[in-house]
């Protein structure tokens, strides 16, 4: 089934604030298998020049994803979510994500569009913390593989 | 800012220390956890099989942070990279096995930019074939 293309331009608020916490980034830096210390020790950030440890650069998923959830299983975009693999993705950042910041997302989907048979469909999420300082912006875009004949 | 890497020392065509990152049906099971994305193709062999793919794939996103290891392991502090994006062209494909697969990283200084940022290009294969296109990477240099 074709997504619905009305659906380009829609944006999604912010739902709840996400609080960045020392325990998240380190359980997620070592699902990637990247012992980093600045992404494990508070000391070692600080030498660094952060006020504690920061997050990999593709942590920013964990949030951007979450929320762009709002708008993908939306059940009038017609997103078959099992079909689906990630097509491209990218970031941005102001600076990077650190353990204590309090973080807000807003999703607009940039783009849906019709390839092969496939359905591809790009979101970008916008996270800056709850007191409107930039942060990050991460752009995902999903393929909706489409069923074999 | 505090990087290991000097703007003064690096040139187009600098290579980074290229690297190896075993990935196992356990390394999934561990990032779906972390990072709360549980789609079944990730876990799921009969969903995966179901819906066309060979086996179980890796999430692109796993694929995609290991690569960028290369640069934050090279560059000395992860956050000196502003931008890193990638496209993803064919799947890692992880056998129900206790060995898994292998991702082979390297990369090269493509590009010096104005105030003292580079542009890295990053290839990541899988069985002698690149799994990401377009892998790039603007750090901020000292």
């Amino acid at each position: 089934m074709a997504l619905n293309p009305e659906f380009i331009g829609r944006t999604y608020p912010a739902g709840p604030s996400y609080v960045v916490g020392r325990e998240k980034i380190r359980e997620f830096a070592r699902a990637i298998g990247d012992e980093n210390p600045a992404y494990l020790d508070p000391t070692a950030a600080q030498a660094l020049g952060y006020s504690d440890v920061i997050a990999p650069p593709t942590f920013a998923i964990v949030l951007s994803l979450e929320a762009a959830n709002a708008a993908l299983f939306d059940p009038e975009l017609g997103l078959d979510y099992s079909r689906v693999v990630h097509g491209e993705q990218s970031f941005s950042y102001t600076r990077p994500i650190v353990a204590g910041d309090e973080l807000i997302v807003t999703t607009v989907i940039e783009n849906i569009r019709s390839m092969a048979g496939n359905d591809m469909i790009t979101t970008k999420g916008t996270i800056a913390t709850i007191a409107g300082e930039p942060v990050a912006t991460a752009t995902s875009m999903l393929v909706s593989r489409g069923a074999d004949e | 800012m505090t990087t290991a890497i000097a703007f003064a020392d690096v040139a187009v065509g600098t290579e980074l220390p290229a690297a190896s990152y075993p990935v196992n049906r356990l390394t999934l099971v561990k990032y779906a956890g972390a990072s709360g994305d549980f789609n079944t193709i990730h876990w799921n062999e009969r969903i995966a099989v179901e819906v066309g793919l060979p086996n179980v794939i890796a999430h692109g996103m796993l694929t995609m942070a290991e690569a960028v290891r290369v640069v934050t392991d090279w560059v000395g502090d992860p956050g000196a990279v502003i931008e890193y994006g990638v496209r993803f062209t064919r799947p890692v494909v992880v056998p129900n096995d206790d060995a898994g697969v292998s991702i082979a990283v390297t990369a090269k200084v493509t590009e010096l930019l104005d105030g003292n940022q580079v542009k890295i290009a990053i290839t990541a294969k899988f069985e002698d074939q690149t799994v990401l296109g377009r892998a790039q990477a603007i750090v901020q240099l000292a």
